[in-house]
């Protein structure tokens, strides 16, 4: 009963689908993402990215043999070059090999993107569905928290608090979700505002659901599936986020490598070294792209109807 | 009730609005500065190890660090009022004076990038609309994807790796030539170049998605058919049908695109070092110099509430059909 809202299009979509009765949601998503070559691509690229980054301690030993804190001072400045595997990217001012600090970077980005955004959908679900679900003084109060933090640029925001605070990855990714979830719990409480007197809600409130229950139950599944692809993309801003925090010297800080400090470091270096500026950035884009990507194509394999009606407000 | 004493009456339930946006933001501001492990008192005598326990206690009390939490946020309320922020530990000057220094600089910033996503944008949006599905409308959506996908910073790395370093085509940084400096010259508009393309991106990025879905929603209305079936030309029913229509939400579309050229000028103004606002605070950060990041952060949402309220009273103004909430 609670998938009622979304199955029921189903026979609404597209000619390609009106040959193929309704299934489940999962396996009619499913089956509309097998036809997206886009976003299976894209799927392809976020995941080889996730495989690399895990495995970055395993390549480092063994296929690059350098370590990402190695310093070569003979080879500095080295021009990406094929001679050795560790030289691919170059080298920069300590000899560092720049693809294997480039491998670690992807952990530290994905891992801060990943675990944030998981904190953002919990704490935005959670906000918007009792909001929504209770109204009130409960209400003002999360619209009033959403406003006040929509109305500081985030940047300046998690400038104050890089004064502060030591940000190290786990700290920081929990910070970015604690202020990331804004349009998650916005999207969720409008949507449990809307469903909450639906007559499937109201009957299983006749017979006695707790609210709880009434939204775990029956409210949550019907928005859960958009909060996923919002998700999707809040990892895709978040790394953003953290890119441009920590390349302004607030976020990671070094030796560990992130994409950010990484170009923080190739910017005071454009003139001798101008080849160091590509690789980070050309990750961040690529891996961001791909994540939105991947949200938009599941959006669309969700509910087509849905098509451009959702996308994160874009907080940078 | 006539249309200006609504106005009237819009604009002043948007202000009592702000009020409390603006406390939360104040707290918000006021809570981290105190509850982070490096207190006040130890920021403000950084690097100063002649001072003794008893020089630290008496400014503790001078200071009204000593007093309970809320006292001293009334206390700190009661001052930014008035319009006093203190001073800055760096500049050793009220902190208000040097960021109104700024602002102009980076409002010229935003403001000249707000005007060119809406020169582009707006056509590239109506342009989409109406090739929908072919290839021209494809292209704007990859294009549109990829520019909120791309770091701004590093755009601005690689504007002035390439542009600057490389061609020396453009300078690298900063607002003037050296011992020019003659408001919005050519020389002026030379360095901002740089600046207003790389953050203007990220508003291009915004608006033609947003109004790709109006155009295409005002398209499949009746008065539209009407006018196509009066003969009208295609372009009369562009710019005075559809366009007329499908502009109106686009503007609250400008919140979003704000907020993101007010974040992005930290970052912008760092990598082509314009003196602005951002800059200011972001050189305050690295100094912590936390008088002057905490107003800083306050100033900037600041100006973010009041571009949020320009906008609803925009909005208000050209749809008819808002009501008063």
């Amino acid at each position: 009963m609670a998938t009622q809202a979304t199955t029921t299009a189903a026979p609404l979509m597209q000619p390609a689908d009106a040959q193929r009765s309704a299934a489940g949601l999962w396996s009619d998503a499913l089956w509309r993402l097998r036809r997206d070559p886009t976003t299976l691509a894209a799927i392809a690229v976020v995941v080889s990215m996730v495989a690399i980054a895990l495995a970055a301690d395993l390549l480092a030993a063994n296929f690059f043999h350098r370590s990402f804190t190695q310093q070569d001072i003979l080879s500095n400045y080295e021009k990406p070059n094929g001679t050795e595997p560790w030289m691919w990217l170059g080298t920069d001012e300590l000899g560092r090999s720049q693809v294997v600090r480039l491998l670690y970077g992807a952990r530290v980005s994905l891992f801060i993107g990943t675990f944030g955004a998981l904190t953002a959908f919990v704490i935005g679900l959670t906000m918007g569905l009792t909001a929504g679900y209770f109204g009130g003084y409960w209400d003002d109060l999360v619209v009033w928290l959403v406003t006040t933090l929509n109305s500081i640029p985030l940047l300046y925001l998690l400038l104050i608090i890089g004064v502060l605070f030591r940000l190290d990855p786990l700290p920081f990714a929990l910070l970015l979700g604690g202020l990331g979830w804004l349009g998650i719990a916005n999207y969720a409480r409008g949507q449990t505002i809307a469903l909450r007197e639906r007559e499937y809600v109201v009957a299983a409130r006749t017979v006695g659901s707790t609210a709880v229950r009434l939204m775990v139950r029956h409210i949550a599944p019907n928005i859960l599936p958009l909060m996923i692809v919002l998700a999707m993309i809040e990892v895709g801003q978040l790394i953003l986020i953290e890119s441009a925090i920590s390349f302004i010297g607030f976020g990671i800080q070094p030796p560990t490598p992130s994409w950010g400090n990484m170009l923080t470091n190739a910017s005071q270096y454009l003139g001798k070294a101008p080849y160091l500026i590509y690789p980070p950035g050309i990750a961040v884009l690529v891996t961001v792209l791909c994540l939105y990507l991947v949200g938009d194509g599941l959006r669309d394999a969700l509910d087509p109807r849905l098509r451009g009606a959702v996308d994160g407000g874009v907080r940078k | 009730m006539d249309r200006g004493s609504f106005l009237g009456r819009f604009i002043a339930r948007r202000l009592v609005q702000a009020v409390p946006t603006l406390f939360g933001v104040l707290l918000l501001t006021f809570l981290l500065g105190r509850l982070s492990p490096s207190d006040p008192l130890q920021l403000m005598l950084a690097g100063q190890y002649d001072v003794t326990p008893e020089d630290r206690e008496s400014l503790r009390h001078s200071l009204g660090l000593d007093q309970p939490l809320p006292i001293q946020f009334l206390a700190w309320l009661w001052q930014i009022a008035h319009l006093n922020f203190g001073n800055s530990f760096y500049f050793n000057r009220p902190v208000l004076d040097i960021i109104v220094e700024r602002i102009p600089n980076s409002l010229q910033i935003s403001m000249i990038a707000l005007i060119i996503t809406v020169l582009v944008g707006v056509p590239l949006g109506v342009f989409a609309a109406l090739r929908r599905g072919r290839i021209e409308d494809h292209v704007i959506r990859v294009v549109s994807v990829a520019g909120h996908a791309v770091p701004q910073f590093w755009l601005g790395l690689i504007f002035v790796l390439t542009l600057s370093v490389q061609l020396r085509a453009f300078p690298v940084g900063s607002m003037n030539a050296v011992g020019i400096d003659c408001g919005l010259c050519w020389d002026r508009i030379w360095h901002l170049i740089g600046p207003v393309a790389v953050i203007s991106i990220a508003g291009i990025a915004n608006l033609p998605r947003i109004l790709r879905t109006e155009v295409l929603e005002v398209i499949a209305q009746d008065y539209v058919r009407t006018a196509r079936s009066k003969g009208l030309k295609e372009r009369m029913i562009v710019a005075r049908h559809i366009l007329r229509n499908a502009l109106i939400p686009v503007v609250t579309s400008f919140g979003t695109i704000l907020l993101v050229f007010f974040s992005g000028s930290l970052i912008i103004e760092r990598v082509f070092n314009w003196p602005g606002l951002g800059r200011l605070t972001f050189e305050a950060a690295v100094g912590k110099d936390f008088p002057v990041v905490q107003a800083g952060v306050v100033i900037s949402s600041v100006l973010l509430i009041l571009s949020y309220l320009v906008r609803d009273i925009a909005y208000a103004w050209v749809d008819p059909r808002i009501k008063v909430r």
